[in-house]
């Protein structure tokens, strides 16, 4: 089980978070004037690397805050917080 | 008028030399949301009587028990049936709001959750059995909380004095929980 850094808990339990998905994925300004496949790739494309990764994470059994971090995919050592 | 009836009404109790194990019903509880660093934060801490508290994970007994549950967010604790703490608590908050731009929320949360007592020298091995947390005095002493999971259910855990622990839990999973307790227990019981 991954033990994840909480910027505010400190390091707790995999089951205590929920994953958000990739992160500073930004909102389009204006999202009435995107194709629909610019607003396809806005909703459902993502990065995918082997090695660092900056994504989303919930305390969502503790403190209920998102925050940012970045994990090595292939190591799962988690860079900065 | 309906007879009130709380989530652990037909629970026994437990209270040996090495375990106690109790609901303790119908606490007043109040969740706060502010700025810590406003003065709607400040007034509210006068009104409690002791600041609130803004080390993650902690919490101060004044008045009532005050938890932090996250850096704008606490859970106020008053003993026993106190009708009177989140009106108190709006008019601590009241004047700040009035002045300024500032936004809080207080709301009764009190049927949401209820609170058991795990206490005597078992009481950390007890909880132990389904929390992944370190709950040694040295990282986990009287004074600190922790908003965790027992045996995969979501709960507030609070250390207390002479070793004994509180447990808020939601009001749907208290039965689990107690459940779960009881059987937990059953090496520490004669
Ligand atoms: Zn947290």
């Amino acid at each position: 089980m991954l033990l994840i850094p909480c910027p505010w808990c400190g390091p707790r339990d995999e089951a205590e978070f929920r994953y958000g998905g990739q992160a500073h994925v930004a909102y389009p300004e204006d999202p009435a004037a995107l194709s629909d496949e610019e607003w396809a790739r806005y909703l459902f494309f993502r990065d995918n690397p082997k090695g660092r990764f900056a994504e989303r994470w919930n305390h969502t059994a503790g403190c209920r805050r998102w925050f940012n971090v970045v994990r090595d995919t292939a190591t799962n050592e988690w860079v900065s917080a | 008028m309906a007879e009130r009836l709380s989530p652990l009404a037909r629970f026994e109790p437990v209270s040996t030399d090495d375990l106690r194990i109790a609901e303790i019903p119908f606490l007043t509880q109040v969740n706060l949301r502010v700025d810590p660093k406003s003065r709607a934060a400040a007034d509210i801490g006068l009104a409690l009587g002791a600041p609130l508290p803004t080390e993650p994970n902690t919490y101060a007994s004044a008045d009532s028990d005050v938890f932090w549950l996250g850096p704008d967010e606490w859970l106020i604790v008053g003993a026993g049936a106190r009708a009177d703490l989140e009106p108190r608590l709006r008019a601590a908050a009241t004047g700040a709001v009035e002045a300024g731009r500032v936004h809080v929320g207080i709301t009764d949360v009190s049927a949401q959750r209820t609170a058991l007592v795990v206490g005597g020298p078992k009481a950390r091995d007890l909880l132990a059995h389904g929390c992944a947390l370190d709950l040694h005095p040295r990282t986990f002493g009287p004074g600190r909380c922790a908003q965790t999971m027992l045996a995969r259910a979501q709960v507030l855990l609070a250390a207390r004095e002479g070793g004994e622990f509180r447990v808020f839990v939601r009001s749907s999973f208290a039965g689990y929980l107690a459940a779960w307790l009881l059987d937990a227990a059953v090496e520490y019981l004669p």
